[in-house]
């Protein structure tokens, strides 16, 4: 039976497997088809960019197309992660320069990515497609301008909330009036002011521009001109959205706007004058995507919005909206599948908008699809949660964001975990959780045994003791990341479960109780996980084994323990020299 | 960074607090959960300074965890740290935790003494339940309108803090600059010092005045002026003392500036603090004889502004 296909109809049927699992799961199969799997997989997603070196990535794949690498832990995005803990993107760039001549795209998420890397991506892959920059730091728009001189076939170039030093607008000119591949661009995270007419005609000779997201820098005023230059755009991020009003400009954007049949998704909206928003209103029932997160728009205008969105299928949007604007929502956009609601003044310890848990708990009434949902707000009650979670057991991502840690049940002042348990045992497809209020191990007690498919757990100010660790570790058996802290969990959890976190992608625990001797010891016993202990404080050397460390992040890898650290980090367990 | 504080909603009033933690003796009649609790008292906790309620704070939140916990038994299986022995306990269930042959808990002496060294106190968040107000200290005393911060939180990524501010401040002129505007309570900027492999970054809202900051910047930077230091005939790591360091940073040999809002390079210190933390955009640590031509420029500038 070994020998019943040849290669090539394998390779085809092989051609139709998308998914890494997959993939992973073919190339368990046997030898034969182990190789025949590594030399067709063209697509590589690496969620840890310490857990594998790249030399043993391109060894084993050969002739891959598309690269994608994560690099520092996701609570880095709420700093921290000290600046200087690691991520660099270039010693995989260098790697993947020489061993992927052909490669078309890279993304790259959380990582420090240099000016040099830039350059090196641009002159290294004659046919690069696809450049993806997530949460990224470390450049300069002198390499955004070399990606653009230099990329002839570039088809995307994305910038999403990207820590750029900002020298200039002037790289946006620098791709060549021969450059006509360009499909979507994504400069919103860049603050200084691009050469207008360079953008024009930039938009005017890409056909094929799909996605345009401007930054803040490019004036209402313009957005009319580049609309009629792109009216097959089918996601347009807006610049600033403020101007004085004036019913020539009214006119000419409500124009350009109903010109573009294809328009699916908005964004931008910064500096929002409300005269202008009924610009866009024809577009509203054709939006699946409307992100108004940083639109100050208040209650009224939002509900008037939502309200004519008929086929919204997200929604990411401030507090302004308010529980009446949710409710609006519930009633007209049944095709919702995720919401966002973020806070407008999170540092303001009293509501300043009327959103509460019932804005949640109507769109969880009015929304059969809803299935992912990231909500901040200031009072949450363990019956709002439970009704939740009766609604809508379709739920697939829950974020929950009370602003005040360990705010209990805002009625009857108890721990929020029965609410949070009703989440994980009816919403059995559950993936991630994130957890918020007063909450104790019983919360965990439920997370352990009902959240079997839980991939992502964030959790905060929460639990009394090990044991809600424990509960964790040892029941959610699909768990891959843990993010930890500001809990009393320490030692014997982690080392009572060490076996887990080989199983799993990574661990972050900061400002919990876990002891340098039980790093030691799990670096010790575990090869196949580097323990790192980010520690800022002064003496480290001379704190005790049995004191806790600021942070700790443990992660498997097959690559070992790294040497790009600043004084810092250390791995535990490994190199004796560093820290007895 | 931040420590555990001990920080509890469970107790609503400091009366109900008084009344629970004798009832707490009352309740542990059950030896295990007992010592479950009493050991719980010398675990990690730690309190702001003068805050010495720790033990009523402990009984109270005790006393509700009792609530859950009553009438199981809770412990994990002996863990050894030494090494020895089978440790890990693989997917264990509820049932054979319930062997419970140890106590949860060992007290661990070193632990508060090794914190309290280092108390970082970054922030605080104040309750929002009136009994507590009076138990937290803040920086300024007073309870303020806007929240004291606690790091990384609530979950705000810093583009979304950077854009949000601009908007709270009614849409200033200039764009957030990244990284280095904060929203609410945090202003984080990047410090970089001639010489040294990589950039740190600070809030500066967590600091009153430049001495703070100086002190700051001297431990974070300690280690990479020790080149300076053994080339100026100091001893080695042992043997820096803090005033060693501040003449290194404050002498002839770094030199401390920032680049303001108009991208000039102007030395720490010439104008006040709260100037200074407006227009800061990022921080840098040069070399003194690079700064030489900063000091009449900055005074100039000064002079122009008013």
């Amino acid at each position: 039976m070994a020998y019943s296909f040849p290669e090539e109809v394998l390779e085809h049927v092989f051609s139709f497997l998308s998914s890494e699992k997959d993939r992973n799961a073919v190339s368990l199969v046997c030898k034969s088809w182990y190789e025949m799997e590594r030399w067709c997989r063209r697509r590589i997603f690496v969620g840890n960019c310490y857990a594998v070196n790249p030399k043993i990535m391109i060894r084993r794949f050969p002739e891959v197309k598309s690269v994608e690498l994560k690099g520092k832990p996701h609570f880095a995005d709420f700093n921290l992660v000290p600046e200087g803990w690691g991520g660099y993107a270039y010693p995989w760039i260098v790697e993947i320069a020489r061993g992927y001549p052909w490669l078309e795209e890279i993304r790259l998420k959380r990582m420090v990515v240099t000016d040099e890397s830039l350059e090196l991506i641009s002159k290294s892959f004659k046919n690069f497609k696809v450049l993806v920059l997530s949460s990224c730091e470390g450049f300069s728009t002198d390499g955004l301008a070399a990606i653009a001189a230099n990329c002839r076939n570039l088809r995307v170039l994305e910038l999403r909330e990207c820590e750029v030093e900002d020298l200039s607008g002037h790289w946006l000119s620098h791709f060549p009036d021969s450059f006509t591949s360009l499909e979507s661009l994504n400069m919103g995270c860049l603050n200084s002011e691009v050469s207008f007419s360079a953008l024009e005609r930039l938009v005017a000779r890409s056909p094929n521009l799909k996605t345009l997201r401007l930054n803040r820098a490019v004036p209402l005023e313009k957005l009319p001109t580049l609309l009629q230059l792109a009216p097959q755009l089918v996601e347009l991020g807006t610049g600033s959205y403020s101007a004085e009003i004036r019913s020539d400009l009214c006119s000419s954007l409500l124009e350009a706007f109903s010109r573009c049949k294809n328009l699916k998704g908005l964004s931008g909206f910064w500096d929002v004058v409300p005269a202008y928003l009924p610009a866009f209103y024809s577009m509203c029932p054709r939006l699946t995507f409307l992100n108004l997160s940083y639109a100050t728009t208040q209650s009224p205008d939002l509900t008037k919005i939502v309200s004519q969105c008929h086929n919204l299928q997200r929604l990411w949007v401030l507090d302004y909206i308010e529980d009446t604007g949710l409710n609006a929502l519930s009633m007209s956009c049944k095709d919702l599948q995720e919401l966002r609601v973020f806070p407008s003044d999170p540092f303001v310890a009293d509501a300043n908008v009327l959103l509460t848990e019932q804005g949640l708990v109507s769109v969880s009434e009015g929304c059969p699809k809803l299935q992912s949902v990231l909500y901040f707000c200031r009072q949450f009650s363990n019956s709002a949660l439970t009704t939740i979670a009766k609604n809508r057991p379709n739920l697939t991502t829950f974020r929950l964001c009370i602003l005040e840690p360990r705010a209990p049940d805002y009625l009857t002042f108890e721990p929020l975990d029965s609410g949070f348990g009703s989440i994980v045992q009816h919403c059995k497809n559950l993936r991630r959780l994130s957890l918020s209020g007063l909450l104790t191990d019983r919360v965990f007690q439920h997370i352990g045994t009902h959240a079997k498919k839980l991939d992502m757990l964030s959790i905060a100010f929460a639990g009394d003791s090990d044991l809600g660790l424990h509960y964790v570790l040892s029941g959610c058996e699909s768990l891959r990341k843990l993010e930890i802290r500001d809990c009393p969990f320490g030692d014997k959890a982690l080392l009572a479960n060490a076996d887990k976190l080989e199983t799993m992608r990574s661990l972050w625990m900061s400002s919990c109780a876990v002891s340098f001797g039980a790093c030691k010891v799990l670096g010790q016993k575990m090869p196949g996980l580097n323990v790192e202990v980010i520690d800022e404080r002064e003496n480290l050397d001379s704190i005790p084994h049995n004191s806790p460390v600021e942070k700790l992040y443990i992660y498997r890898t097959v690559a070992g323990e790294r040497f790009d650290m600043p004084h810092f980090v250390r791995t535990m367990g490994k190199d004796n020299r560093r820290f007895k | 960074m931040s420590v555990p504080l001990e920080h509890d909603y469970i107790g609503l009033s400091d009366a109900s607090s008084l009344e629970r933690s004798s009832e707490s003796s009352n309740i542990s009649s059950d030896s295990e959960t007992n010592n479950v609790l009493n050991l719980k008292a010398t675990e990690l906790r730690l309190g702001l300074p003068g805050f010495a309620k720790n033990s009523e704070e402990n009984a109270t939140k005790f006393a509700h965890v009792k609530n859950f916990m009553s009438g199981a038994k809770r412990g994990f299986s002996d863990v050894n740290l030494d090494g020895s022995g089978k440790w890990a306990l693989n997917g264990g269930s509820e049932a054979d935790l319930g062997k419970a042959s140890s106590v949860l808990f060992s007290p661990r002496s070193g632990i508060n003494g090794g914190l309290e060294k280092n108390q970082v106190q970054q922030s605080i968040s104040p309750p929002n339940i009136e009994e507590k107000k009076k138990e937290h200290v803040t920086g300024n005393g007073a309870l303020p309108s806007a929240k004291a911060q606690v790091v990384g939180w609530p979950p705000i990524r810093s583009f979304r803090k950077n854009t949000m501010a601009t908007n709270l401040s009614k849409g200033g002129g200039d764009a957030a600059a990244e990284g280095s505007s904060g929203g609410g309570g945090c202003l984080y900027v990047k410090v970089s010092m001639d010489g040294a492999p990589y950039l740190r970054k600070i809030d500066l809202k967590i600091y009153h005045n430049y001495l703070e900051l100086s002190k700051a910047l001297e431990k974070m930077f300690s280690c990479f002026t020790l080149g300076q230091c053994t080339s100026s005939g100091l001893r080695g790591r042992e043997g820096i003392c803090e005033s060693k360091l501040k003449d290194l940073l404050h002498g002839s040999e770094c030199v401390l500036t920032y680049e303001d809002k108009d991208g000039d390079w102007m030395l720490v210190g010439d104008v006040p603090w709260e100037m200074f933390i407006d227009s800061c955009k990022r921080l840098r640590i040069m070399k003194g004889s690079e700064a030489i031509g900063l000091a009449p420029r900055s005074m100039e500038k000064c002079k122009n502004k008013n």
